[in-house]
């Protein structure tokens, strides 16, 4: 018998067991969560102008929508979304151009001519016609393009998120 | 405290018993060649593990296969060990069954009271080559698809009923996205369903009957 005070033969081989199967765990498995995890690790960024057309185009004081198609690669595909830019002209120098993705859970909005808002048809959020909350769950107003005007044509800056 | 909870569970699931009975079995002085089941069973759980991990990423259609592979080995972080230890294991699989079954040839050790145990074997082997052959289209590259006519095409050469053979196993007269998804269900279902029952019962007779010594002269 080994005194106590001693690394024992069995001692010692449960010990060196042990941390050669710790380390084994760690091979497999920091491999087999990184295979898991690395498509969420992957940011996909990038940026663009996109052209709407002459701002003359657009009538003033109706909220007129401007759908765009992006795309971009996930995995092996492409991935074409759809994205919809609502153009609102206050007067003929004064305008602003709003994302129709609800601030609530990304449905997205609608302008509604009768009652004057944009309303989201998912869970009834309402936005006036500055963007601003009217109503319903949604956190924050919507979301605003940044503008520019090269020749009378409107463009707005696209961020991909 | 953790022998306290292990005494908890051990009285319950009788855990100590399960290590006597399947670990700690008397068995007799053998040698390396006695450890090709192990290596089999070990194999085959690598292969399970790692073909689970596969199918994270893997599509079995025509059009998303070979891409989805292509993504796994240059995208996928550590895609290229999982799909290579999946590629040799297959391979080192068919080896160390095989081994094993000329292992028990020349030792004798189908004979009476193992003869059930000989018989899942052979079923063993034949799934695992199952297996290799219906994973190998599963890439659909050039090599998987002409690999697969052919292989169909000898089944085609059994007498009366080879025709028949090789539609079922294409799932119609061409080699298509049919016989992909339908290797791919064989490969990923029904054969390592069958293997693991047949382990389970290959290993239940080997704990019952345990194992045989090695062969003396005059034996």
């Amino acid at each position: 018998m080994a005194e106590s005070s001693e690394l024992g033969r069995r001692q010692f081989v449960k010990v060196v067991l042990g941390a050669i199967g710790a380390l084994m765990t760690a091979v497999i498995g920091l491999p087999a969560v990184g295979y898991i995890i690395a498509p969420a690790a992957k940011k996909q960024e990038g940026e663009a102008w996109i052209p709407l057309g002459p701002l003359e185009n657009y009538p003033i004081g109706k909220p007129t929508l401007f759908n765009f198609t992006r795309s971009k690669v996930n995995g092996w595909e492409k991935t074409v979304n759809s994205y919809g830019a609502y153009v609102v002209r206050y007067t003929a120098d004064e305008y602003k151009v709003f994302s129709n993705t609800c601030t609530h859970l990304s449905c997205r909005v609608n302008w509604q001519e009768d009652a004057a808002n944009f309303h989201c048809p998912c869970h009834d959020g309402i936005f006036d016609i500055q963007g601003r909350v009217g109503g319903g769950p949604p956190p924050r107003p919507l979301d605003e393009y940044e503008t520019k005007l090269e020749d009378g044509n409107l463009l707005i800056r696209f961020v991909e998120a | 405290m953790a022998s306290r909870i292990f005494h908890w569970l051990d009285a319950r699931l009788g855990l100590t018993t399960i290590y006597n009975v399947t670990l700690d079995r008397k068995v007799p002085k053998v040698n390396w060649f006695y450890t090709l089941g192990s290596a089999s069973l070990f194999l085959f759980i690598l292969q399970g593990v790692t073909g689970i991990f596969l199918a994270v990423y893997y599509v079995p259609s025509t059009k998303d296969a070979y891409n989805s592979i292509q993504y796994i080995m240059n995208e996928v972080a550590f895609g290229w060990l999982i799909r290579g230890i999946h590629h040799w294991g297959a391979s080192l699989m068919v080896l160390v069954v095989f081994l094993h079954m000329l292992r028990t040839f020349f030792f004798a050790a189908y004979k009476f009271p193992r003869e059930i145990t000989w018989l899942t074997g052979v079923v063993l082997l034949l799934a695992t080559l199952g297996m290799g052959f219906t994973g190998y289209l599963l890439p659909w590259n050039q090599r998987a698809y002409w690999a697969t006519t052919v292989g169909t095409e000898i089944a085609g050469t059994v007498p009366l009923i080879g025709d028949f053979i090789t539609r079922v196993l294409r799932g119609g007269t061409d080699l298509s996205g049919v016989t992909l998804a339908r290797f791919f269900a064989v490969h990923i279902w029904f054969l390592p369903a069958l293997i693991a029952a047949m382990i389970g019962i290959h290993i239940y007779l080997v704990i019952r009957i345990g194992i045989t010594s090695i062969p003396k002269d005059g034996d």
